[in-house]
């Protein structure tokens, strides 16, 4: 046990509990939007596929239609589990990255007590509401 | 045996220089990294997962030269080449599986465990059964995989280099054994990693380069190709559609179930391998363990892409009957091939050139993944079974190192005695049972883990017993391991097509691929398991889904 659980299992870091994490809203957000994205695109990709295998396995006439050439629907089925595969995979890296990292940070570093490492590497959030900063500060760093 | 012989006699002694000498180089470069990288390996994270340093692309690449074995490199090109679609189906189905991995494991696995799979499966769970149990699957699903890899190796040598000998073939099994144990004890993950990193780069290259020649020849029409190939494969149009080989109408209701049970294995058992979990280990965070899979699903995605040109091209180009004459299976179809294109475009020189280094290639390939099988299982027999449970979880990060250097000496050493052994037995059936155990008792172990509140204990250990012996059993008892036989053509004696010889027959389960009945059956195993059982830890369910997500508290990377 200690050797993989080094760390205290109630504190979550923050004077927070596991627990109390777990039950904010955020957090059950943070969860909503992962599930809401990843189980029904499992459903979807396992269809799709399964659906490949039974005609594959069941329709040799339909996917033995030639379309183009030598090319059949069984070869265009198969390089469409290709694309397939690609573009989810694609979509849920922009999904994630848009909708799931920003609030999982924020969570982890309340947590552990450390500081957004991404606010020194991205180029300054350009909104701040309170001091409209005027071009020419910019152009006196800059020289 | 005579086909082999008349393979040792076409093999010339400038290609089996040049060959011996691509490959020696390889060798060579991968020890100076190796021992380079064992500098850095003072820690267990360091020797478990390189220090959880590598970046998301090294990563990526290093995942594809794990997962990409000498089975599909040449195995698919061999089906391809002498069945024509039905190859096909392992290349979609190695691929698709990949979204299992990004979408429901990799990130939470990162964040969740430390060193193995069962870090993940014990978390919220009574330590000592459930690390048992994943532990026992770890090593035998690696061993099962290993050894077709390294009887794999064995056979190799007879057709790439043409020596015949039994003697040869040991004394590769015992090289190939002797490097890889080299590689984990010495370079650990991070060692590992880099011999897969190269290896993958040298795959690609060299496919990439045999499948443009291919296109070029056929004006880069894939139609013209496919349809060369259905004229010399000697089947017509049958060779371009489904159903040559898996499911054909002889095989009946049995054999429609098999190429079902197959598709569906070949999806859900990737993401329950452990050798590919542990990957997910070497990156700094969730955010690097997904661009990892995502660099891995463009790598494997465009080299199964090209299986397609290197098996219908050598169809169309080299032709059943001579790939027959050197392996019936069609293992030499893609080295054949690079050695027809080359000849065809550059003249005999550039004929023997890439073939030797196609032929390097597929070495590389075995050393790779052989390493990274090796060091999953004796990571996890140091960290789940001697740490936690005979050491109670007191043992010292150094002793468990140490551990882990002397399990990788003797899984090793025991591959390489069973590989010796099992040399004339028909052993390709390993890789599909490794897959059918890795789907059944692995996956649905960390899907519920993951996602099911109410998972515990008992249902845990269930899983992954339940499916670890179905498996195991039903494949015992199906016509890959007894009663299958091939008849033989024009006068020949009946071979045997089973692990037992012919005679033996106790087989009375018709799949050969036991997925379709063992998955359901896994799954079925957790749940019964789980609700038979009061237990629930629900300090430890927060304290792992909250991990999980955000990654707070989730192991980080070492800082050298």
């Amino acid at each position: 046990m200690s050797t993989v659980h080094d760390r205290s299992s109630t504190h979550a870091g923050g004077g927070e509990s596991f627990e109390q994490v777990q039950a904010t809203d955020e957090f059950q957000g943070l969860k909503r939007t992962l599930r809401r994205f990843v189980f029904p695109a499992t459903a979807l990709f396992l269809g799709w596929y399964l659906l490949y295998i039974l005609l594959t396995a069941y329709a040799r006439d339909f996917m033995s239609t030639k379309l183009i050439g030598e090319i059949n629907v069984a070869y265009v089925f198969g390089l469409s589990q290709f694309v397939s595969t690609f573009a989810i995979a694609f979509v849920y890296s922009r999904y994630a990255e848009k909708r799931f990292d920003p609030t999982a940070d924020t969570i982890r570093h309340r947590l552990e007590g450390t500081v957004p490492a991404e606010a020194t590497v991205k180029p300054a959030k350009p909104r701040k509401p309170a001091k409209p900063t005027p071009t020419s500060t910019v152009k006196e760093t800059s020289t | 045996m005579s086909a082999l012989a008349a393979a040792a006699d076409t093999v010339d002694g400038g290609q089996r220089a040049l060959t011996i000498s691509l490959f020696v180089i390889f060798v060579v470069a991968t020890l100076v990294i190796t021992i380079k990288a064992s500098r850095n390996n003072a820690t267990a994270a360091d020797f478990y997962s390189g220090g959880r340093s590598l970046t998301g692309p090294q990563n990526g690449v290093a995942i594809g030269g794990d997962y990409m074995s000498a089975a599909s490199f040449l195995g698919i090109a061999g089906i391809i080449a002498l069945s024509g679609y039905d190859g096909f189906l392992y290349s979609i189905g190695f691929l698709v599986a990949w979204l299992v991995a990004l979408l429901l494991v990799a990130e939470l696995l990162r964040n969740s465990g430390k060193y193995t799979m069962a870090d993940v499966l014990a978390f919220r769970m009574k330590q000592r059964p459930v690390r048992v149990a994943a532990g026992i699957s770890t090593i035998t699903v690696s061993i099962f995989y290993l050894l077709a890899q390294m009887v794999g190796a064995g056979a190799l040598v007879t057709l790439l280099l043409g020596v015949s000998s039994d003697t040869a073939k040991n004394i590769t099994i015992v090289a190939v054994g002797a490097l890889m144990i080299f590689y984990v004890t010495v370079g650990g993950m991070k060692g590992t990693t880099w011999v897969q990193i190269i290896k993958a780069v040298l795959l690609m290259t060299g496919t990439s380069l045999v499948t443009i020649l291919v296109m070029i020849k056929f004006g880069g029409s894939v139609s013209a190709l496919l349809g060369e190939a259905a004229a010399q494969s000697g089947k017509g149009d049958a060779f371009l559609n489904p159903g040559l080989k898996y499911g054909t109408d002889a095989q009946g209701l049995a054999g429609k179930l098999d190429l079902i049970s197959l598709g569906i294995a070949l999806v859900l058992g990737t993401a329950g391998l452990p050798h590919i979990l542990t990957r997910f280990y070497t990156v700094p965070d969730a955010k690097a363990a997904r661009k990892s899979v995502l660099w891995a699903i463009g790598i494997i995605g465009s080299f199964y892409l090209m299986t397609i040109c290197l098996g219908f091209g050598a169809a169309a180009l080299v032709g059943p009957d001579a790939i027959k004459a050197q392996n019936p299976a069609g293992n030499t179809a893609a080295p054949q091939l690079a050695e027809a294109i080359g000849q065809e475009f550059f003249g005999d020189l550039g004929g023997t050139l890439l073939l030797a280094i196609i032929a390097a290639v597929a070495f590389a390939t075995i050393l790779a993944v052989v390493a990274g099988l090796t060091l999953a299982s004796s990571s996890s027999f140091a960290h789940d079974i001697y740490a936690s449970v005979i050491k109670r979880g007191q043992a010292d990060e150094k002793s468990e190192v140490r551990v882990a250097r002397i399990a990788a000496f003797a899984i090793g050493g025991t591959a390489i005695v069973l590989s010796i052994y099992a040399q004339k037995l028909n052993v390709a059936f390993l890789v599909a049972l490794a897959f059918a155990v890795a789907a059944s008792g692995n996956l649905p172990a960390i899907l519920y883990s993951l996602f099911w509140k109410r998972f515990n204990t008992t249902g845990a250990v269930s899983a992954i017993y339940g499916g670890l012996l179905s498996s195991v059993i039903l494949v015992f008892f199906s016509p890959v391991v007894s009663g299958k036989v091939t008849p033989g053509v024009n006068g020949a004696p009946d071979v045997s097509a089973s692990l037992f010889g012919l005679g033996t027959d106790f087989s009375w389960f018709p799949l050969e691929n036991p997925g379709l009945v063992s998955i359901p059956f896994g799954f079925f195993c957790g749940w019964l398991g789980t609700v038979l059982s009061k237990e629930h830890n629900a300090e430890k369910y927060a304290e792992m889904e909250v991990r999980s997500l955000t990654g707070a508290g989730s192991e980080k990377a070492v800082q050298h």
